[in-house]
């Protein structure tokens, strides 16, 4: 099994979302994240999704995919070749001892404390998979109260974009 | 802005790698299609939502609607009653209504429609939904729904029937507004009949239709995500034209979507070019005359055994819109393990789903038929030829010594076989068949001669009992000047058989055996030859004491077997309004089938009291290998490779 990311654009229509994960369910695909939102265009929707599967399968997915009649393109992102992001908000037990230590970690991976109380610290971190769990793995001993985590979103790297040949042919048009 | 919106919309299509030729399926769609611009401009009407659902089935040419009314689709019943293009077909039951548009839709090619009120009519409609997912069926299901502040609210006789339906429709919709319905009836047509044919739902809230809008045609399509590839690409295609002249023991492994696209007359030519064998799946019985000295029979389950055979020695499967469904290949790993496949399916995802592939080939079977016969016409011009006596004279000897058969009851009861022969010789020209599911299905494609396209209808891929009475009667509609004979089972009749009441009251004459047994016959197969005869909750018949049982062991009493009489099928026929007849003796079959076939005015049925034990051979047991098919009981066929298998 390997991870596989896909960006797929949508039309932005009610449903589509259950569409697709409906689809993934009835398939037997696993998902491991999805990220829903809108792009540059209101009527086009970005979905990330991260998926566990063998290369074969993943190539069904993507025809599978490609038979809705919402969904517009689906572009498989190579690790190598895009930027992969997520983002974390974990609050800390922190106390009067603690809270300069936990500082110093947040520090140490560029996050950002966002919300200070007296027995918690609140922090915000953006970046890829093993960044966020060596960050999260170091905060853990202060006690973790709470985490939560968005899915994974993606972009190709380099001045390509997947709309490109799409926004050419509106200036084209305009 | 939003002009704009929409632009960008339909250029990103592009990207799905897709060219943007308006599809043809190569069906004949007599239907004039909503055109993706709107060019023309029609004079604006004044309507409600309802009147302006009416006008877009007029339109789009749909000539029937099957259904029942009720509170949501109320608004809609209204302006059906003054329409003179829509024959509106008052059913008894939604299932019958989907049946019978899948029916029509089959027997006819054109799109089948299908209507219901919102909750318990329109779940009522999810089996025929399902069963026309499963088999490529265009069918548009139009359903009512509660007003759409409603939604949500678990309003009376509120059901979320588009999240039901998502995994069994092509596509569907839930409309909301008025203004919507003209364009989503035509994008609801344009889906279900083009590329891979399908199912779609449209779900219309009933404020949508008391709405007053405006109506004009054609409406502007969107669907910029929607571009079925029909054209095939030219390199597979010689490629794969190499390969046939190349191979040794090819198959022409031909499936539904043969049928679909209207390639019947290419699938001939491309036959009697390359010499090569063909195989039709139930789905396909029909788009190749069971006749043609190269038909070799149906692959599968329970495929002839030249056909089961056939595609286990090729050396080349040519596998022309078809799904390696499991019911063809059996213990996939040793599925046709020495053969090469060259798999043309208009559905990419079809392609390489169960079994890898060599040449994939996108597109349209007319379409990649027709360009396959001129590759291998080139071929054959520069003196490539493909060889293939040694191949039928395999083919040959099996044939002869694997015939279809069967033996007739040694207590002089009628065949079930023997029955479903002899309507199919006794039937006139271009009779239409409708199945039911179980073994008289499976009688009914080894025993009639299928030499026409679709004159074969049945429930292949869902499997749905009950599916042959409503389908009868839906390609008799569509198709009125054919005889149109229902091979039904007695499990099967008794699900579906009161759509009789309206082939009686709407002059739809069809005809239907019942293939009596007195059992679920498929089921008790499998108990007779995996279950040890133990015959749990098959026995349809009454025992002794007159009452039901819950099953019966071999030899253990279980009253006279004859057949099912509680219902008494021709009390229950007439009821309904139908001339109904009874057969019991073999000597009385010819003059039963001359009689019911002498009567045009109404429907007609014939109980058939038939022999219970008959079974179905051949037969590849589920799960196992198709080099494991049983031409009869105990008798696997001697190929002389056993020793080294």
């Amino acid at each position: 099994m390997s991870k596989h990311t896909l960006s797929v654009l949508v039309e932005n229509t009610p449903g589509i979302l259950a569409r697709i994960a409906a689809l993934f369910s009835r398939r037997g695909f696993n998902i491991d994240s999805l990220a829903v939102g809108v792009t540059e265009h209101p009527d086009i929707s970005r979905i990330t999704i991260v998926v566990n599967v063998e290369d074969l399968p993943l190539e069904q997915v993507t025809k599978q995919l490609n038979k809705l009649v919402n969904v517009l393109k689906i572009v498989e992102l190579e690790p190598a070749s895009a930027i992969q992001r997520e983002l974390v908000l974990v609050k800390v037990r922190a106390d009067n001892e603690t809270r300069s230590q936990i500082v110093e970690i947040v520090k140490l991976f560029r996050a950002k404390t966002v919300d200070v109380s007296p027995e918690a610290v609140t922090i915000e971190a953006t970046g890829g998979a093993d960044k966020l769990e060596a960050m999260l793995k170091m905060l853990e001993p202060f006690g973790i109260k709470e985490l939560v985590q968005s899915g994974t979103i993606a972009i190709g790297r380099g001045g390509r974009s997947i709309t490109d040949r799409s926004l050419r042919a509106l200036d084209r048009s305009a | 802005m939003l002009w704009q919106n929409r632009n960008l919309a339909k250029t990103l299509s592009f990207e799905k790698r897709m060219p943007m030729t308006e599809q043809a399926t190569g069906a004949h769609h007599p239907q004039p299609r909503a055109r993706t611009g709107g060019q023309q401009t029609a004079a604006i009407e004044h309507v409600t939502g309802a009147q302006s659902l009416i006008r877009s089935l007029e339109e789009v040419g749909c000539d029937t609607v099957f259904g029942i009314p009720g509170g949501a689709i109320l608004p809609a019943y209204d302006p059906m009653m003054d329409s003179s293009k829509v024959r509106h077909i008052l059913v008894r039951h939604e299932q019958g209504a989907g049946h019978a548009a899948t029916g029509y839709a089959q027997a006819t090619g054109k799109v089948g429609v299908c209507m219901a009120t919102s909750g318990p009519g329109a779940t009522n409609l999810v089996t025929p939904i399902a069963d026309a997912h499963m088999d490529s069926v265009p069918l548009v299901a139009i359903t009512g729904q509660v007003s759409s502040k409603a939604i949500g609210t678990d309003a009376f006789q509120e059901a979320d029937i588009v999240g039901i339906t998502m995994p069994i429709t092509k596509h569907n919709f839930l409309v909301t507004k008025a203004e919507d319905i003209p364009r989503t009836i035509a994008e609801a047509f344009h889906i279900a009949s083009t590329g891979r044919p399908g199912p779609v739902l449209v779900d219309i809230a009933k404020d949508a239709l008391q709405a007053r809008t405006t109506f004009s045609w054609p409406p502007v399509q969107d669907l910029p995500g929607y571009r079925p590839v029909t054209k095939p690409h030219a390199k597979q295609i010689r490629e794969a034209a190499k390969l046939i002249v190349q191979s040794k023991r090819p198959v022409l492994y031909v499936g539904g979507g043969v049928m679909k696209s209207g390639a019947t007359a290419e699938l001939r030519v491309l036959a009697e070019l390359t010499g090569v064998p063909v195989s039709t799946t139930l789905m396909a019985l029909g788009s190749f005359p069971d006749s043609h000295p190269q038909h070799v029979g149906m692959p599968g389950m329970h495929g002839a055994v030249t056909a089961v055979t056939a595609l286990q020695k090729a050396d080349l499967l040519i596998a022309l819109g078809t799904r390696f469904d499991d019911r063809v290949t059996g213990k996939l790993d040793s599925f046709a393990p020495h053969a090469k496949v060259i798999h043309a399916d208009i559905d990419p995802a079809e392609i390489g789903k169960n079994r890898a592939v060599d040449v994939p080939i996108v597109g349209d079977a007319r379409e990649v038929i027709a360009d396959l016969v001129q590759a291998v016409q080139a071929e054959h011009n520069e003196g490539h030829t493909g060889d293939y006596t040694a191949w039928w004279n395999d083919l040959n000897r099996w044939r002869e010594t694997y015939p279809l058969g069967y033996d007739l009851p040694e207590d002089g009861m009628l065949s079930p076989q023997q029955v479903i022969e002899r309507i199919g010789q006794l039937a006139p020209e271009h009779t239409i068949y409708a199945a039911g599911v179980g073994q008289h299905q499976m009688w009914a494609s080894h025993f009639v001669d299928y030499e026409e396209p679709r004159t074969w209808l049945n429930s292949g891929g869902a499997g749905t009992m009950g599916y042959a009475v409503p389908a009868a009667m839906g390609a008799k509609v569509g198709m009125p000047e054919r005889t149109v004979w229902a091979i039904d089972g007695d499990g099967c009749f008794q699900m579906t058989n009161q759509e009789l009441v309206t082939c009686a009251l709407n002059n739809i004459p069809i005809k239907v055996a019942i293939i009596n047994n007195g059992a679920l016959g498929m089921v008790r197969q499998w108990q007779t030859l995996f279950y040890n005869q133990r015959y749990s909750n098959t026995v349809l018949h009454a025992d002794e004491t007159g009452h039901g049982t819950v099953g019966s062991q071999l030899g253990e009493s279980t009253a006279p077997r004859k057949g099912t009489r509680v219902p008494d099928f021709v009390k229950l026929s007439e009821a309904m309004g139908c001339v109904a007849l009874r057969c019991e003796d073999p000597a009385d079959l010819d003059k039963v089938i001359a009689e019911a076939n002498a009567i045009n005015d109404r429907p007609v049925v014939i109980d058939f009291i038939v022999h219970e034990d008959a079974m179905v051979w051949p037969m590849v047991a589920a799960g196992t290998s198709n080099d494991e098919v049983m031409a009869a009981r105990g008798v696997r066929p001697d190929f002389g490779d056993n020793e080294d298998d």
